[in-house]
């Protein structure tokens, strides 16, 4: 079984500090990072080709640079990998990026699974994987916590909604997004870091998928950003200190005050 | 010709200003050992630009970089798109409050742009909610009310949706994000080719170009973008519940309520629904508690949180939980609060034991009211919080409870 797993680089924010006069991200010394989410959806692949046979290729859309993300998957497991880069891909929103993706998985045969991560954790939209589905005209499943079943007709899996699980069947080829909740990721392994030292990433471009530029990057974006602000900081209120049972009162009070209780 | 951005030599003073303006990390300085005082020079990459113009408002003193947009031409004939929607999501027969929220907004966007509010409800045996709809403020409920709806998949849902979008042309539609609308938006989206704005937490419309304005928080909430649909109908935005008051009941209010006919054998559905499993752990809903009582690594052992749902079910809130408690198997996932989990935004937001990584931040940064209560004074939650008590949570949660107790006896 083939399975593709869709990644993007993302700001690492484990390390993210907000510049205290401006409010803004520091963004010196934040290193790039596959997204959190993505890292679910690597180990649900590697763990799908393990129960099935095949093999798992990792696609990403971004600058050059994202390629250290593709090569991190694969230390994990992941045996391929394909890096989707061109100029005239700058600036897409979640629709042209969906258009990119689409179009260069297009251009990989006998593929039965897409995973995504559930959302990226710059952009928080959630919208790029269902969209992909749709351009593939593919059905897909959002926010996966379980492959209950999967075989070459179809698979059964677990959809996290607010107020429980939904059990869905669904036929391959699909696409998944997954949440946190589907499995441990492993740590890469020794092998898997000289496989990813030793991998060639294939590289596509706009023209070698075929890409409508009319629909790529900005110019195909159907939203854009118009203005970028700062919120205001949320300001520390009262604190209470000594005694527990005097300030529990303290702040019961204040409660009764405002009709919370 | 494409968009272009340029950094004027001859004015740039190289004060990096622009650096941390943009949101998106494309500028860097360069040495410039050429220049008479030695000052940098600000790079724009084009590769990472997106021309939202950050660097051009931080740089209005000097007026060092320039910007040129294109021209945009609409995709589709605008004029024939009028009229607010909002799509009216059920779960399991119950209209989702997030509606009453949405019809509120609605209501207002549609009353400035002098069009009709109108609601969209798929369902199975769900024609008799169309006038709790209309009570609310909708004028118009299209409905469609098959036994193949009675669960939400997103092939068949997408495929009525499209297909009525696309007859009666609405220039906005606002959808709930929550697992349903996110999923079920974003194929909408994507079939039509228009834009879609995730978790907007302002809405307003421009009047001359009925282009609508969507503010919504970038990268984990410190940064705030306004994103227009310019050339595309309809304009698609998603928001979080609890984000719009709810639209108050006009009962017996006027509306008209328009039942579509499906002919079940030509819709496509691929997925195939088999069970509901109710997660019958929490008493209260995450997503839609106006109280949340959380705890984290300051319980210190799984038995907290029999303190932290004593409190949440004394107020009659949900329980939920910092990732740390989570990875460290004292609570289940689906109760995680922060970035890898649920994002919510009560009215209050009770932190036990919770220090406050930014990556928890995130995901209750918007609530009303913060009480914090954690050792460390010093800590970033005990910071932000409205309320601040110091000290061992296993002695003031106890008596915030029997203060609480006391108050009500």
């Amino acid at each position: 079984m083939h399975i593709i797993v869709c990644i993007k680089q993302v700001p690492g924010t484990t390390n993210v500090q907000i510049d205290p006069e401006k409010g803004t991200l520091k963004r010196e010394g934040v290193e790039a990072v596959i997204n959190p989410f993505d890292e679910y959806a690597i180990e649900e692949g590697v763990r799908l080709k393990e129960r099935t046979g095949g093999k798992v290729t990792v696609i990403t859309m971004g600058p050059p640079q994202a390629e250290a993300a593709l090569r991190e998957a694969i230390s994990r497991g992941a045996d391929e990998a394909i890096l989707v880069g061109d100029r005239a891909f700058a600036g897409a929103d979640t629709w042209a990026t969906s258009y990119a993706l689409s179009t260069a998985i297009k251009t990989v045969s006998d593929y039965s699974v897409i995973i995504c991560g559930k959302q990226a954790t710059d952009g928080d939209t959630a919208q790029v994987g269902p969209s992909v589905a749709e351009m593939l005209d593919i059905p897909h499943v959002a926010y996966v916590k379980k492959v209950e079943e999967i075989n070459d007709k179809f698979m059964k899996v677990e959809r996290m909604m607010e107020d429980g699980y939904d059990l869905i069947e669904t036929p391959v080829p699909c696409l998944i997004t997954v949440v946190k909740e589907i499995n441990t990721p492993r740590l890469a392994s020794l092998k898997g870091k000289m496989n990813a030292k030793k991998a060639v990433i294939k590289q596509l471009n706009a023209q070698s998928i075929n890409a409508d530029v009319e629909k790529c990057g900005l110019k195909g974006s159907p939203t854009q950003v118009m203005k970028i602000f700062t919120p205001p900081q949320r300001k520390g209120g009262e604190k209470f200190t000594g005694e527990a049972n005097v300030q529990a009162q303290a702040l019961v009070n204040k409660l009764k005050e405002v009709n919370l209780i | 010709m494409a968009n272009q951005i340029n950094v004027l030599a001859d004015k740039c003073i190289g004060c990096s200003i622009c650096v941390s303006a943009c949101p998106f990390g494309a500028i860097s300085m360069v040495e410039r050992p050429e220049h008479p005082k030695k000052f940098k020079l600000a790079v724009i990459d084009a590769n990472k630009c997106t021309f939202c113009g950050a660097c051009v408002q931080a740089c209005k003193v000097f007026k060092a970089i320039e910007m040129k947009k294109d021209e945009v031409k609409a995709a589709v004939d605008m004029s024939l798109y009028r009229g607010v929607w909002v799509y009216a999501e059920q779960r399991h027969g119950v209209v989702s409050a997030v509606v009453y929220e949405l019809l509120n907004q609605g209501r207002i966007l549609a009353d400035k742009l002098q069009v009709p509010l109108s609601a969209v409800l798929i369902g199975s045996n769900i024609t008799s909610k169309a006038q709790e709809l209309i009570d609310r403020g909708a004028d118009k409920v299209y409905v469609y009310d098959d036994p193949i709806f009675a669960e939400f998949q997103d092939d068949s849902y997408t495929a009525v949706l499209t297909e009525l979008l696309k007859k009666e042309k609405p220039e906005i539609i606002l959808m709930g994000a929550t697992n349903i609308g996110r999923s079920f938006a974003s194929r909408v989206a994507a079939k039509i080719y228009t834009g879609l704005t995730a978790d907007c937490t302002g809405l307003d419309v421009d009047l001359t170009t009925r282009n609508l304005q969507q503010t919504r928080p970038a990268f984990g909430g410190n940064i705030m973008a306004t994103i227009l649909t310019p050339r595309h109908r309809p304009q698609m935005a998603t928001v979080r519940h609890k984000v719009f008051k709810e639209a108050k009941v006009q009962a017996g209010r006027k509306g008209e309520v328009i039942v579509n006919k499906v002919d079940a054998s030509k819709i496509i559905n691929r997925t195939k629904f088999l069970e509901f499993f109710k997660d019958c752990s929490a008493h209260v809903n995450l997503h839609d508690a106006d109280i949340i009582v959380s705890g984290g690594r300051g319980l210190g052992k799984p038995e907290g949180f029999k303190l932290v749902e004593e409190l949440a079910d004394l107020l009659g809130g949900a329980v939920g939980s910092s990732r740390a408690a989570v990875d460290a198997g004292w609570i289940p996932y689906s109760h995680q609060v922060g970035q890898t989990g649920t994002t919510v935004s009560p009215k209050v937001y009770i932190a036990c034991g919770i220090s406050g990584q930014i990556q928890h931040m995130i995901g209750m940064g918007s609530a009303e009211t913060i009480i914090a209560i954690n050792k460390d004074k010093d800590c970033p939650m005990m910071q932000v919080a409205t309320y601040s008590l110091e000290g061992d949570l296993y002695e003031i949660i106890p008596s915030i409870i029997a203060e609480i107790k006391k108050a009500r006896a």
